[in-house]
């Protein structure tokens, strides 16, 4: 694991020495995220946004925890729960809208995380199982955010819940069964509410497990960076502690900037006005749309508007799923040995026109579905896909990317006006002989 | 391999795409998407600013006006909409003290359901301060049954419940109530408001059970000398269902302003710890 240059812990004080010969747990917190781990020097600020999610991790599991203390389960008293943790539970305005504006800041800056891992081509080998442990927490993420905002037992709350679980309906001969078999009824009721709070507590602790696994592998091959070139020799890295931990630092404050400034400037702004409406079974509201972090993924299923061989709503909810699961085949659609987009002219217009899209079809899923933004869902939904699965197995083939730099410190100092190597290596450490 | 099958299955989800994408289409130009008469008022009428003290990010509430919105609420919302999650006790946050809170609890003229302590039997007892403030209707039934079929909604989230809420209970209780335009009953003949309705250019679909609540200027005599104008009493009933939807809006900017001066104070000394670690390194 890691570079043969990587310091070790060394314990300086008796204590630490006997607890580090009985469990060297601070030998493995200084391995992975401390001076024993080394990364590459020329990081820029989109490596801040791993640990920047799992800050907002830690806050949701926190400010979580708290608000389960005060939550009742039950269809009966659900929102009248959240409104006394709102009036008479202390600061429970803040913890609420800390969760509520948390689960936002959390995909914010997973889908910086993941497009970064798109354009530097961090799902190539050998990050592989980085990437696809990535996805999975993906997927659960959005499992316990949809399941989360089920809880307060809103109009929205109720009618998300009834949307997606619907989902499992349009399996054919035995889809019905099957959703009433997760709901534990015929719609959405005491039984799914309180199973869906079982599960909104259990899972964010199963994305911890798998995160520890992220890093984990992540820590075999050790970080990519913006060139995509190996790293090379010592003089390519630098200790992850103090050198990574003082900027992410940084990044941690812009951060929670933005945070605050949502929690108690604009805590209702990313939510919606129909879920301060208690939850009435009897009464649809006249647009059903998820929290904005699905609205690309909702655009997709209801661009399928006719019946080809399979009903439309079959083909709809598979290309919802089917839009993430083929992220799991990336590693392999993509041919290119290049790994950083910086270096791709042509693949580099693919991906942007994809980020495009994406907002695009984020944009179309937060809209009424009316034929305008249906039809421009249409369009762009097929770009999606083509994107994936016809565009960039071509480009990565045909391409002829630029030349690369030799290595990460060649490239550093060439953007720096050019210096010898020596003179910018870490003070005291010697050059890598290669 | 792989990018055989992918190429394949991609251009698969593509043509259904397309496929629907043909059909929508189509269904523009058969049928292309008519007007709706909402649309057409709603288009010409946006809702009004209530400029309430309480927006943008130094917004703090107005006390004197949030006691006149609560006497609006009192002398005329009250008789048919209840704010349940609101307590009396909360009304001290309105710069009533103890004496005053308790005194309207007891005098509120709704009891609150209770038992005979001595028989067991169904009963109501005066609010105390520590009371939620009592339903208007026991139940949905007997609320449809005093009300021509509609519901009075409970207003104590009113104005986090509709878009822009503020402005809108404030557009709709104060300039909705119009005449039906007779230029909107030649283009949309289906638009007629029913008999037992009441057209009202700021409601979804233009007809709204809700009989006009505030009728005439001086309809509520304010205590403070303010002069109540249809106009100022819908202002302040506004500024009131914005407290009782969100009551601890004061409490929440003064910390927010706490919290981000913190917080840039520790992004620069943030920053300034990063530059002087990697003042050495080049990157």
């Amino acid at each position: 694991m890691s570079f043969p240059w990587a310091k070790h812990y060394e314990p300086k004080f008796a204590l630490t020495k006997w607890v580090d010969e009985r469990l060297p747990l601070p030998r493995l917190v200084y391995s992975a995220v401390g001076a024993g781990y080394p990364v590459p020097r020329n990081l820029n600020y989109f490596w801040n946004f791993g640990v920047l999610a799992g800050a907002a991790l830690a806050a949701q599991i926190v400010t979580g925890i708290v608000l389960a203390m005060h939550y009742a389960a039950n269809g009966g008293v659900a929102f009248d729960s959240v409104e006394h943790i709102m009036r008479d539970v202390n600061a429970g305005w803040f913890l609420r809208y800390a969760h509520a504006n948390g689960a936002s800041m959390f995909f914010i800056v997973v889908y910086i995380h993941i497009f970064r891992g798109l354009y530097y081509g961090s799902y190539k080998a050998p990050r592989e199982m980085v990437w696809l442990l990535g996805v999975v927490i993906f997927l659960l993420m959005m499992a316990t955010a949809f399941m989360g905002y089920v809880l307060p037992w809103g109009q929205m709350s109720f009618w998300g819940a009834q949307v997606i679980t619907g989902f499992f309906s349009a399996i054919p001969i035995v889809g019905d069964t099957i959703r009433v078999w997760l709901l534990g009824g015929y719609a959405p009721d005491d039984a799914a509410l309180n199973r869906f709070f079982s599960l909104h507590y259990l899972l964010p602790f199963v994305i911890a497990a798998v995160i520890v696994l992220h890093i984990w592998a992540l820590h075999i091959p050790g970080s990519n960076n913006p060139t995509g070139v190996d790293v090379k020799g010592e003089q390519d890295t630098v200790p992850f502690h103090p050198y990574y931990t003082a900027k992410d630092g940084f990044g941690l404050g812009v951060f929670l900037v933005l945070f605050a400034f949502l929690i108690f400037f604009a805590p209702n702004y990313l939510g919606h006005p129909d879920n301060y409406i208690p939850a009435n079974p009897l009464a649809t509201p006249a647009h059903i749309v998820p929290e904005w972090y699905f609205w690309p993924f909702y655009a997709i299923l209801r661009a399928f508007t006719s019946d080809f061989i399979l009903p439309a709503k079959l083909w709809g909810v598979l290309a919802m799923f089917g839009s993430i699961v083929l992220l799991f085949f990336l590693p392999w659609l993509d041919s290119s040995p290049v790994r950083s987009t910086n270096y791709r002219p042509l693949y580099r217009i693919f991906f942007w026109v994809l980020v495009a899209d994406v907002l695009v079809l984020g944009y179309c899923g937060g809209s009424p579905a009316e034929p305008a933004y249906v039809i421009i869902s249409q369009i762009a939904a097929a770009y999606y896909f083509a994107h994936f699965l016809v565009i960039l197995p071509i480009v990565s083939r045909m391409e002829r990317p630029r030349p690369l730099p030799n290595s990460i410190t060649e490239a550093v100092l060439a953007k720096h006006g050019g210096t010898s190597p020596a003179e910018s290596a870490v003070s005291g450490s010697v050059l890598a002989a290669e | 391999m792989i990018r055989w099958i992918s190429g394949f299955i991609g251009a698969g989800i593509v043509a259904v795409l397309a496929w629907s994408l043909l059909w929508s289409v189509v269904g523009v130009v058969t049928d292309p998407p008519a007007p709706t008469a909402e649309h057409y008022v709603h288009a010409h009428h946006p809702l009004l600013s209530a400029e309430l003290p309480s927006e943008g990010l130094f917004g703090k509430y107005d006390v004197r006006q949030l006691q006149r919105g609560f006497q609006v609420y009192k002398e005329v919302c009250a008789a048919c909409h209840s704010i349940r999650l609101v307590s009396f006790r909360d009304l001290k946050q309105l710069g009533y003290d103890d004496g005053q809170v308790k005194a309207l609890a007891t005098g509120w003229q709704i009891e609150q359901p209770s038992i005979n302590p001595d028989t067991g039997e169904v009963a109501t007892r005066k609010n105390l301060p520590s009371d939620h403030f009592p339903l208007v209707f026991a139940n949905d039934v007997a609320a449809r049954a005093a009300n021509n079929n509609a519901v009075p909604p409970d207003l104590s989230l009113m104005t986090k419940a509709r878009h822009e809420g503020p402005d809108y209970v404030y557009s709709l209780v104060g300039h909705g109530y119009v005449t039906q335009p007779a230029d909107l009953l030649t283009k949309f003949p289906d638009a007629k408001t029913p008999n037992g309705l009441h057209y009202n250019q700021y409601f979804a679909n233009l007809n709204i059970a809700m009989p006009p609540p505030l009728t005439q200027d001086g309809q509520v005599q304010y205590l403070d000398g303010t002069k109540p104008t249809v106009d100022q009493m819908a202002k302040d009933v506004a500024a009131f269902l914005t407290w009782t939807a969100e009551p601890n809006l004061d409490t929440r900017h003064g910390a927010g302003f706490a919290v981000l001066g913190f917080l840039l104070v520790f992004c620069f000394l943030a920053y300034g710890a990063y530059q002087n670690v990697w003042r050495n390194m080049k990157h």
